[in-house]
Order: C-alpha cells, then sequence, then structure tokens
C-alpha cells in the first residue's frame, strides 16, 4: 500500500460516519463485507477517476459527493483537491459559497425553511425562532440526535403556499409555529 | 480606434480600452479600490462609477469597454453621492480603528473617505464579529477590517500561485481566510507578504516587533547589533515621502546608531559569505555529478513554498542558510568570540524587506541565529518614534567586521542579483582568469522569467532566474518536464527582495524599477565588486571558518528543509 493510500484511509477512518445518506446506506448493506472506509473510498476513487487533474470539475465533483455521503468532510475535501490538482482551500471556499454543499453530516430529515419576501410577510420569522428554540438548533445546525437539520432559505418558488418548508424536498405549506412543529414531530415519531 | 467624449473632453482609445484608462489619459482621477491593472478587475467596490448619458445608467469604469460615441459623464451630483454612498457602506462593516491601525498612514480605505469627504457614520448596523490571527510570526490578519476587495486573493493565487487565502461562505458572512485550515500557520501560506503589501486597508499586515526591539535596545546588559538587507536602503527614504529609488545608506545607518545599537552591520556582508558557500556547492556539485539544476536558496517564501508545493525538489535546494541567518551565525560565533561578548546579552535584529524573514528567524533549523526581523516599513516607524529626521542626517558608515560588502552583495536585493553575483564569483573560481565584463545583463530587470548561457571555462553553465511564485512555479514545471539547467535564482516576491512583503507602499512596478535601478547603481560605484574580493569575507576565512564548504562552514552556514505538502 501506497503511503499516499495509507494516509487518505487514515484520514477517513478519523471521520464521524454516524449520520450518512441512504444511498450509502444502501451500498454497504449489498456490499456484505466491506467496510464504511472502503465503500467510500471506492466511490471516490471512481469520481475521481473520471475527473483527475480537470480544475473545471470541481462543482460537479462536489454534486456527485454530497449525493453519495451526505455531506463532504475535510478528508474528502483532501482527496478531490489532490484528485483534481486544486487546493484543499478552493474546494472548502466553494463549498461553503453554496449552501446545497455542506461539511458536515446533515439530520435524518433535512428541513428548509423560507425565509423569502412573501413567507415573512406571512410570519416565517415565528416559525423559524419556534423550531430554533424547541430543537435547539441554529441555521445551518444539526440536532443532537442526528433526526432534524434546519436551513433558512430564501424562497423555495411556493409564495402560494406561504409560510412554506420543505422536509426532506417534501413540501409542507400554510404553516404557523405551532402547525411546523406538529409536522416535525411527526417525521420524528415516523408518522410521516 | 474608438471615439469617445468624456466629461466634454473627446478621446480615442483602441478597442478593448475600458473607461477608467480612457479618462486616466486624460488626466482625469477616478477613486478605485477593488481594482488592481490585470490582476483583480472584477469591479466590485463601485467606487469608481461615472454616468453614461446614452442609457443614464452608472457604470464601473475599470470593467466598462469603451464603445463609440459614448458620452461619460465622472463629475455629477449622482456620481458623487453614489460612490460616497458605496464607500459608506462599504465603511459600514469596517473596524474604524484608524487611530490605533498599523496601517494608519498607509491606508486607502482611509485617504478615500478623507477624498470623499465621508463625516459621518450613517449605516451603524450589524458589524462582523470575527477572530483575529495571530497565529504565524509574520502577518497578522484582522478580518473585521476587510472590506472584501479580493486584491490579496487574486494576488496570492494569480501572481503567487499559493492559493492560500479564499473567499469563504457567502454575502454578508463571508470571509478571506485560509479556508479549510484553522489558521494561517497551519495552511500552505509561505508568509510572502505580498497580500500586506496589496491590502487597501488593516486586514492583512506585518506582524510587528518594534516594542521587543526598543525594550532590548533599552536595557543597559544588552549588546543589541543589527544588520540591513540590501533592498532596505534603495526603499526606507519612500516611507519619508522621498522619491523611489534614493540610495540612502548612509543615512540608513546613522539613524540605526542614533535609535541605540551598538554595532550597525550588514546583511551584505553575508551575501558576500553566501556566494563563497553557494558557488563552491555549485561547482561541487557539477565536479561531481551531484542533484542539478542546483536552487538558491535565500528566499524564505520561496523555500516554504517548495516545501509545500514541490517537495520533491527540496534537495535541489543550496543547503546554504540566507544571508539573514548566516549572519546570525556568524555574529554569534566569530563576532561574539572575537570580541568577548556573553551569549545571553547579545540581541541580533536584521531589517529585511520580507515578512518571511520573521518566520525564518523562528524556524526550528536555525532557531536563535536572529532574534528580531523588523520589515523596511517598521524601521520607518521607528526611526519616527525616535524623532529623527533621517533625511538630514550625516552619511555614516557601517561598522567593520561585519560591515564590508561588494557591489556583488548589494545586487543580492533584486531579482537576477544573487545569480549574477555567483557568476562573478564562479567564473573566477573556476577558470582562474579575471572577468573582463562583471555585468550579466540577459539576468537583470524585473521580467518574470530570464533565462542565460554562461560559458565558463570549456562548460556551458545553463541557468534561469525566476521572480514570483507564480513564474517559480513555471520554471519547476519545465524542469520536471525534463528541461536541463545547472543553476536557477529564485525570488518569492515580484522584482525579488526589492519587491519585497516588508516595503514600504505603494509598490507599483514603475517604483520596483526605480529601487531596482539604485541597487546597480550602488553596484556601479563600489570598488570590490566580487564576493571574493572583499578582504573582510578573506579574513573571516583564515581566522575561523577555514575554506568554503569546510566543516565549520557546514556547521554554521549550513541547514536543512522538511517536507511539509498541502
Amino acid at each position: 500500500m501506497s503511503a499516499l493510500l495509507e494516509k487518505e484511509l487514515q484520514e477517513l477512518k478519523e471521520v464521524d460516519w454516524s449520520r450518512i445518506s441512504p444511498k450509502l446506506e444502501k451500498q454497504l448493506l449489498e456490499k456484505e463485507g466491506d467496510t464504511i472506509i472502503d465503500v467510500v473510498h471506492q466511490n471516490l476513487e471512481t469520481i475521481i477517476e473520471n475527473n483527475r487533474g480537470k480544475e473545471e470539475a470541481l462543482i460537479e465533483v462536489l454534486h456527485q459527493v454530497q449525493d453519495l455521503i451526505g455531506f463532504i468532510p475535510k478528508a474528502v475535501q483532501k482527496k478531490i483537491a489532490r484528485g483534481l490538482g486544486v487546493l484543499p482551500t478552493e474546494v472548502a471556499s466553494v463549498i461553503s459559497f453554496y449552501s446545497h454543499f455542506s461539511e458536515k453530516a446533515k439530520g435524518k430529515y433535512q428541513i428548509a425553511l423560507c425565509k423569502g419576501t412573501a413567507c415573512y410577510v406571512k410570519g416565517s420569522a415565528e416559525i423559524i425562532d419556534k423550531i430554533k428554540r424547541k430543537y435547539g438548533i441554529e441555521s445551518g445546525d444539526t440536532t443532537d440526535d442526528g433526526f432534524f437539520s434546519l436551513e433558512v432559505v430564501r424562497c423555495l418558488g411556493a409564495c402560494g403556499l406561504a409560510p412554506v418548508m420543505t422536509v426532506n424536498g417534501k413540501a409542507h405549506g400554510l404553516l404557523n409555529p405551532e402547525k411546523a412543529i406538529s409536522v416535525l414531530e411527526q417525521y420524528k415519531n415516523g408518522e410521516m | 480606434m474608438i471615439k469617445l467624449w468624456i466629461d466634454g473632453d473627446m478621446i480615442e482609445v483602441e478597442p478593448g480600452a475600458t473607461l477608467l484608462e480612457a479618462a486616466t489619459i486624460l488626466g482625469k482621477e477616478i477613486p478605485t479600490l477593488c481594482y488592481l491593472k490585470e490582476i483583480n478587475e472584477i469591479g466590485t467596490c463601485r467606487l469608481c462609477l461615472v454616468e453614461d448619458e446614452r442609457s443614464g445608467k452608472l457604470m464601473a469604469s475599470c470593467i466598462t469597454p469603451a464603445t463609440d460615441g459614448m458620452k461619460i459623464h465622472t463629475n455629477t451630483e449622482r456620481v458623487r453621492k453614489t460612490r460616497k454612498l458605496n464607500l459608506e457602506l462599504l465603511l459600514s462593516n469596517h473596524k474604524v480603528d484608524c487611530p490605533t491601525c498599523i496601517k494608519s498612514g498607509d491606508c486607502e480605505l482611509k485617504e478615500l473617505s478623507e477624498k470623499m469627504g465621508i463625516r459621518d457614520n450613517r449605516f451603524a448596523g450589524l458589524k462582523s464579529s470575527l477572530d483575529r490571527d495571530d497565529s504565524t510570526p509574520s502577518l497578522f490578519r484582522d478580518p473585521e477590517k476587510c472590506i472584501l476587495c479580493r486584491r490579496c486573493v487574486s494576488v496570492c493565487h494569480q501572481v503567487q500561485s499559493v492559493k492560500a487565502i479564499v473567499p469563504e461562505g457567502r454575502g454578508f458572512n463571508t470571509v478571506v481566510e485560509p479556508a479549510f485550515y484553522n489558521s494561517l500557520s497551519e495552511s500552505p501560506c509561505v508568509l510572502c507578504g505580498q497580500c500586506s503589501v496589496i491590502c487597501p486597508t488593516g486586514a492583512i499586515t506585518e506582524k510587528e516587533y518594534i516594542n521587543q526591539v526598543w525594550e532590548a535596545l533599552d536595557d543597559p546588559q544588552k549588546h543589541v547589533i543589527v544588520q540591513t538587507a540590501p533592498a532596505v536602503r534603495v526603499a526606507l527614504s519612500e516611507a519619508f515621502n522621498q522619491p523611489a529609488g534614493s540610495i540612502v545608506t548612509g543615512q540608513m545607518v546613522a539613524a540605526l546608531r542614533r535609535l541605540g545599537f551598538d554595532q550597525v552591520f550588514d546583511t551584505n556582508f553575508t551575501a558576500d559569505l553566501t556566494i563563497m558557500e553557494e558557488g563552491t556547492e555549485l561547482i561541487k556539485r557539477i565536479e561531481n555529478n551531484e542533484t542539478l539544476p542546483l536552487f538558491t536558496s535565500c528566499s524564505p517564501g520561496w523555500i516554504k513554498f517548495i516545501e509545500h508545493y514541490y517537495p520533491e525538489f527540496i534537495y535541489n535546494l543550496s543547503s546554504c542558510k540566507s544571508p539573514q541567518q548566516m549572519f546570525g551565525a556568524v555574529a554569534r560565533s566569530y563576532y561574539a568570540e572575537k570580541n568577548g561578548i556573553d551569549q545571553k546579552d547579545l540581541v541580533v535584529v536584521s531589517i529585511m524587506p520580507c515578512t518571511a524573514k520573521k518566520y525564518e528567524a523562528s524556524r526550528s533549523e536555525m532557531a536563535g541565529d536572529v532574534d528580531y526581523a523588523l520589515t523596511t516599513r517598521e524601521l520607518g516607524r521607528m526611526i519616527k518614534q525616535a524623532g529623527i529626521n533621517i533625511i538630514d542626517l550625516p552619511e555614516e558608515d557601517f561598522n567593520q567586521l561585519l560591515g564590508a560588502s561588494s557591489g556583488a552583495a548589494d545586487i543580492f536585493g533584486a531579482t537576477g542579483g544573487v545569480m549574477e553575483a555567483a557568476l562573478r564569483t564562479a567564473y573566477e573560481l573556476l577558470t582562474g582568469e579575471e572577468l573582463a565584463a562583471l555585468d550579466f545583463k540577459e539576468v537583470r530587470g524585473i521580467k518574470g522569467i530570464k533565462e542565460a548561457e554562461v560559458k565558463i571555462g570549456d562548460m556551458n553553465l545553463k541557468v534561469a532566474v525566476a521572480n514570483g511564485l507564480g513564474n517559480a512555479r513555471k520554471i519547476l514545471e519545465r524542469i520536471k518536464a525534463g528541461e536541463e539547467l545547472h543553476f536557477v535564482e529564485f525570488m518569492a516576491c515580484p522584482g525579488g527582495c526589492i519587491g519585497g512583503g516588508g516595503q514600504p507602499l505603494p509598490a507599483t512596478e514603475d517604483v520596483l524599477e526605480k529601487r531596482l535601478e539604485a541597487l546597480y547603481e550602488i553596484d556601479r560605484n563600489k570598488k570590490i565588486r566580487k564576493s571574493h574580493q572583499n578582504p573582510y569575507i578573506k579574513k573571516i576565512y583564515q581566522e575561523y571558518l577555514e575554506k568554503p564548504g569546510s566543516h565549520k562552514a557546514h556547521q554554521l552556514l549550513h541547514t536543512h528543509y522538511v517536507v511539509r505538502g498541502v
């Protein structure tokens, strides 16, 4: 095993893999006997191999990795940087610019709460407040139990349903603080 | 040609010329902040707005190409008010601690506020609360002073190809920082300080050690000696509003004595010593078929660059310490022993055009050689603090022993200078003949990459010179691709040390040219222009170091490097 490979695997081992995307979970089940590190590493190798040395492919690669793992930890950023011939700073800069990409694992249920004009006028600020207090998180955070992560966004394109949020892409509209919490609790209790 | 009218004055420009360029030709002063010609033309600060009569729109003149028949106005009420508004908005998220800011004397943001007559702060909104980065010995980041103009980012990426700092986040939450890494010291930043030269505010500056030096000078127990790098003497006067390229060697020495230094020595002395050691190393490597090309090792930013980005080349680096570090080593041994000075009382200060020298002095491989490295800018401040009028001082000479130098040492401060100095000596040592023409014109000038073939005896020496790390990278890639070279001089900063990260501001190409020319003028006017003919160099080898490359020389004057990676 090359020193570089050994280092990469060691860095991947240090990542907290307790919350991964359903996609990765499924792959892990299919490849019986493989550890999470094996599966992640193989996948990364494939994604990077198709784009080796291509600086311009950075966003595309980040999409694939975000989609696969559900987040892009530092160890993975480093591997991507090496593969594409860019610096880790550049990878981190792009990840930090787009809220779609995340360095930390997101929750099982990803809440996107709209604070666009229509939602704001109809009281989304109070809903955001309520969620923050109830689950003890700020925008961009994930709850300690890994159930929810919260993202405050500018317009989901469903102003007719204002105030609106999506949970893992599914829209819930005409909310008020109580209704929002009740929807989220249903997710938590497996009723949704 | 494109014909347009600016404030009623007709002008013709080449296609592609911007409105800013056209206005400048007409002698109109348009304020700019984020704009750096050819390096950062992004039109984000909106201070260079002008009004287009036809469309009625305000446009950023730095990025708008002139088109035929345009009628542009640069001084309407709307232009003035909008520019001012934009600057006020920039100031609304700036720290505004001008009286205590290190950049106060050179701050472009402050100067523009003054020029535009901003008298109060209308937008007292939310301000960013961000941690300062004190992690490196060289540079200090205060992101609360950053106005996100991206000038530092563009210099770091496009000129230096280091890419240590990037914008992280988005909108109001954007911070220019070494994203991915926790601090500058953990990042592959090479500490060249070009960002600190280009920053229009005090967001990235040199780390100041003035107070520590004052403390040493004020302590009667301490024997404080100082060395000055060649590039300082042709730039220091700019800190006192003198024209670029003024030579103030004698006044600088006089000022240093008045600051209280016990001995004023010259880094030039150890520049000559470097040539003896490095020249010997080059000859040895060629004769013994060892790793070539040999790379110069005087520039600490360049050393850190190769350790991070091209570690496969570290055996190409000369093992010679830089002149600053050689000076420290020689002062602590030869000088201290000769004068019976106790090590614990000896304080070695250096005045450098460079921020990376501070880091170099702190490197564990040679820690203790030099105690404090101050930049040219810091020396300027110290002289002002002491109330010394440097311009009117009588010229004085360096103290002897570690103060005499050849003209070859002076040109160390310019790109190509180390190469030329080495060639002058290597030629004579290898052939035993006197060199007829001392000037190696092919390696002079501020061009980024220079090459030459030099015939020494029956050998054809292929040499190259690169300044600016982006150019260094180009040469390294060429060597990787198989190009044959024997000796390459690298300097991290554009123009070499004269354009160093610690030099007075501003450092435009025109200013660099003048500093460079001044160094060659000093060289021309010196009686001794070859390092090996410096009598004090002969003396130190006779009395102490035996011969170049000796065991003792290796112990004191040579070092090793570290593979760092990114």
